[in-house]
């Protein structure tokens, strides 16, 4: 792998995206989106080779200048190692699969080759914040993959929840952003260089030290960091996005939502993990992480709408991504970032499936009795439903076993809140495929299977959901950094126990009732309500920001008051002035009087202004004797 | 022949430029006249440079071959301008164009 070799990676689909955007045929753009992202995925698996041949631990650089102000040089770079080898491979497969999937599914949109323009884009930006070697780097991917992931929720911006959804998205990561960025200064101002690798000389090497503000620098540092992965990735308290970025179109939650971007908050955590180690704030990391989880799965449980069951089940991994990151080191918290890009991205376009079968309905009131007439989806579905429940021997079952594990062994509190957080997760989905799969259809449409090129993604990623965890689960965790906690007997127990009993706890609940037509015994008011975060949000920031409209226009209004006060101030003044004998003097005299003389000094000046041509080469010819002479006199 | 003859000379040719420049009415005639002026100064380029302490150097002809091709240029451009001019105005007498005073 050489630095081009690298940049190609990234610049593929970028390229991709400069060319569709100009394309109007949307299977064309489609074409070319799919063949860069192919491109993409076999230069990125050439790495993720490379990068899994090295010893853990070990990186290769590849840094550049990329522009010199004054006697500053910044450089940007790329780094290779088995963190990001592993994300590049995850990214672009899963990217590919979803690619392909959404030329089937956008197939009747008229703005389709914008889609894929705009999906390009994503891939470009995301591709890029894996690879980058420098903070700078990495936030400028950051903020592309953002711009993308606000035009992909927005994109069906005629419906104006959509575009709702995607001002809000934007506006709410933004918040973690601005965080990101006051650590990318603070660690530029006690480090002085932002790239990540340089030889034992970059951030993570040397790493900030002293206090800044009454802090030491590096926590202080990560945990600015960690707020623009909480913006990112969807932690509580700046959730409330996620959930409403399910207006767009579906493969895109599945690519945007579940496996890529909301993976770029753990991973920069993952990424700059040296920080949050010298800090030591991996402690709030894991807490964060463990009642995100616990609260997003509380709020699934309430949900009719399929998309934000899934939208919230994400929130809560997402969770647990960060806890395992927190209890456990990069290896873990990875590993189930890694199953859950599959299982979830499956579930999503399971879901994709399922709702396009439904003519376009989301609602699982109004599902039902899908199982026969979408066989393939079905069983798809369900694959992903037992990695994400855990069920043993599943991918999800190894990696979110790790996390428990690490969290049994350094924080018991935050064991107990991920196990329940799992224990909900089994409830949701259980009560989620219940509504879905059996029973008698209570739409109005009979429901259809979707086309191959839909389904054929469906059943590569199920194999996936199902066999990765096992087969992944040693070299991810020797390859990576971190060491993963002895397994308790205890641990396992509670592990299996809560898949099993949640899976038979919904089942319990479910069983027998009449769904869709009498009232679900889950779906009390604070979870379909969720929790009231979004009026939470519109009483104390929407209220503040009422406050501030309303001191605002009364300062407007003093301002107007004091302005007329003045004007009156001034025109007394004046007045007294004028009265007392000036109109005379100034008038007539000053006013008048030199009035008169400009006008005659202007008559006198434009005399020679005649329009007459020999005559300008005159004026000009007496004006450079006249400079001559004068040169020659003061000579 | 001295210096000073070819000064003089120099100097009779400016002027005679100058002159024509000031008082021809017809453009390209006023074009004429600044070549003579140009040539004036030529000439003394090359009269400085013969009699120079170390004409070998040859800055002199240097300068003027530069002023040569340059003038050349110039007197493209000038005459490009009075066709254009010619064009527009359907004559070349500098002082029926007079709408700069308007």
């Amino acid at each position: 792998m050489t630095t081009t070799t690298l940049a190609l990676i990234p610049l593929l689909p970028l390229l991709a995206a400069a060319l569709t955007c100009g394309l109007q045929n949307g299977r064309r753009a489609a074409g070319v989106a799919i063949a860069a992202m192919l491109g993409s995925c076999g230069l990125a698996l050439a790495a993720f080779n490379e990068a899994w041949g090295m010893a853990a631990g070990a990186h290769k650089t590849f840094n550049f200048e990329w522009l010199t102000v004054g006697d500053t040089a910044i450089p940007l770079g790329f780094v290779l190692d088995p963190l990001n080898g592993a994300m590049l491979a995850m990214v672009t497969f899963i990217g590919l699969l979803i690619f392909i999937y959404s030329a089937g599914y956008m197939k009747d949109d008229e703005r389709m080759a914008r889609f894929f323009c705009y999906l390009s884009l994503f891939a470009a930006g995301m591709l890029g914040l894996v690879l980058a070697n420098s903070l700078l780097l990495l936030f400028m991917c950051w903020e592309i993959v953002g711009v993308a992931s606000y035009l992909l929720i927005s994109f069906w911006f005629h419906k104006p929840e959509a575009a709702a959804a995607g001002k809000k998205a934007f506006i709410v990561t933004r918040i973690g952003d601005m965080g990101f960025l006051i650590g990318i200064l603070l660690a530029f101002k006690t480090t002085g260089t932002l790239t990540l690798y340089d030889g034992g000389q970059g951030l993570l090497e040397t790493l900030p030290s002293g206090m800044v503000w009454g802090m030491q620098a590096s926590g202080l540092i990560s945990l600015l960091l960690f707020m623009g992965a909480i913006g990112k990735s969807g932690q509580l308290p700046l959730h409330v996005w996620l959930p409403d970025a399910m207006e767009g179109p579906t493969p895109v939650s599945a690519l945007i939502h579940a496996a890529t971007m909301v993976a770029a908050g753990v991973f920069l955590v993952a990424r700059a993990i040296p920080l949050f180690e010298a800090g030591d704030t991996l402690p709030v990391v894991a807490w964060v992480g463990a009642i995100t989880a616990l609260v997003a799965a509380f709020i699934a449980l309430g949900q009719y709408d399929l998309k934000r069951i899934l939208a919230y089940s994400t929130v809560s991994q997402l969770g647990l991504m960060m806890v395992g990151l927190g209890v456990a080191g990069v290896s873990v918290g990875m590993f189930h970032l890694l199953t859950h890009a599959f299982f979830k991205a499956l579930l999503f376009l399971g879901a994709g499936s399922i709702i396009h079968g439904c003519h376009e309905e989301q609602d699982i009131r109004k599902m039902g009795g899908l199982a026969k007439p979408m066989p393939v989806t079905t069983i798809a579905y369900l694959c992903g439903t037992l990695a994400l429940v855990a069920f043993p021997f599943t991918s999800g079952f190894f990696s979110k076993d790790e996390i428990l594990a690490g969290a049994w062994a350094t924080n018991q509190p935050v064991f107990w809140i991920a196990a329940a957080a799992s224990l909900l997760t089994a409830v949701y989905m259980t009560r989620q495929c219940m509504y879905v799969f059996p029973g008698t259809h209570r739409g109005a449409h009979t429901p259809h299977e979707s086309p191959r090129i839909m389904t054929v993604p469906l059943v590569i990623l199920a194999l996936f959901a199902l066999g990765l965890g096992g087969l992944a689960k040693d070299s991810v965790l020797a390859k990576l950094p971190g060491e993963a906690a002895q397994h308790e007997t205890i641990v396992i127990v509670v592990s299996i126990a809560v898949a099993l009993g949640g899976i038979a706890l919904g089942w319990l609940i479910y069983r027998g009732r009449a769904l869709g037509q009498a009232a679900d015994p889950l779906a009390v008011t604070p979870l379909v309500r969720k929790l009231w975060f979004d009026e939470l949000y519109a009483a104390t920031v929407g209220r503040l920001w009422s406050l501030a409209i309303i001191i605002a226009e009364q300062l407007n209004e003093l301002l107007l008051r004091v302005r007329d006060l003045a004007v009156l101030l001034a025109d007394r003044t004046g007045n007294a002035f004028a009265i007392g004998g000036d109109r005379k003097l100034i008038d007539t005299l000053a006013f008048d009087g030199m009035c008169n003389r400009l006008r005659s000094a202007g008559h006198a000046v434009t005399r020679p202004q005649n329009g007459f041509l020999p005559g300008y080469l005159r004026l000009i010819a007496l004006g450079a004797v006249a400079l001559g002479v004068l040169v020659f006199w003061i000579k | 022949m001295t210096l000073h003859h070819y000064l003089i000379l120099a100097a009779v040719l400016f002027c005679v430029g100058l002159m024509g420049a000031f008082t021809r009415r017809n453009a390209i005639v006023v074009l004429f006249s600044v070549e003579i002026m140009l040539n004036a100064a030529n000439l003394n380029f090359i009269a400085f440079w013969r009699y120079s302490d170390n004409p070998e150097l040859l800055h002199g002809p240097m300068f003027t071959l530069f002023a040569i091709a340059v003038a050349a240029a110039e007197v493209a451009v000038g005459l490009a301008l009075v066709i254009a001019v010619y064009r527009h105005f359907k004559t070349v007498d500098l002082e029926s164009m007079n709408t700069l005073r308007e």
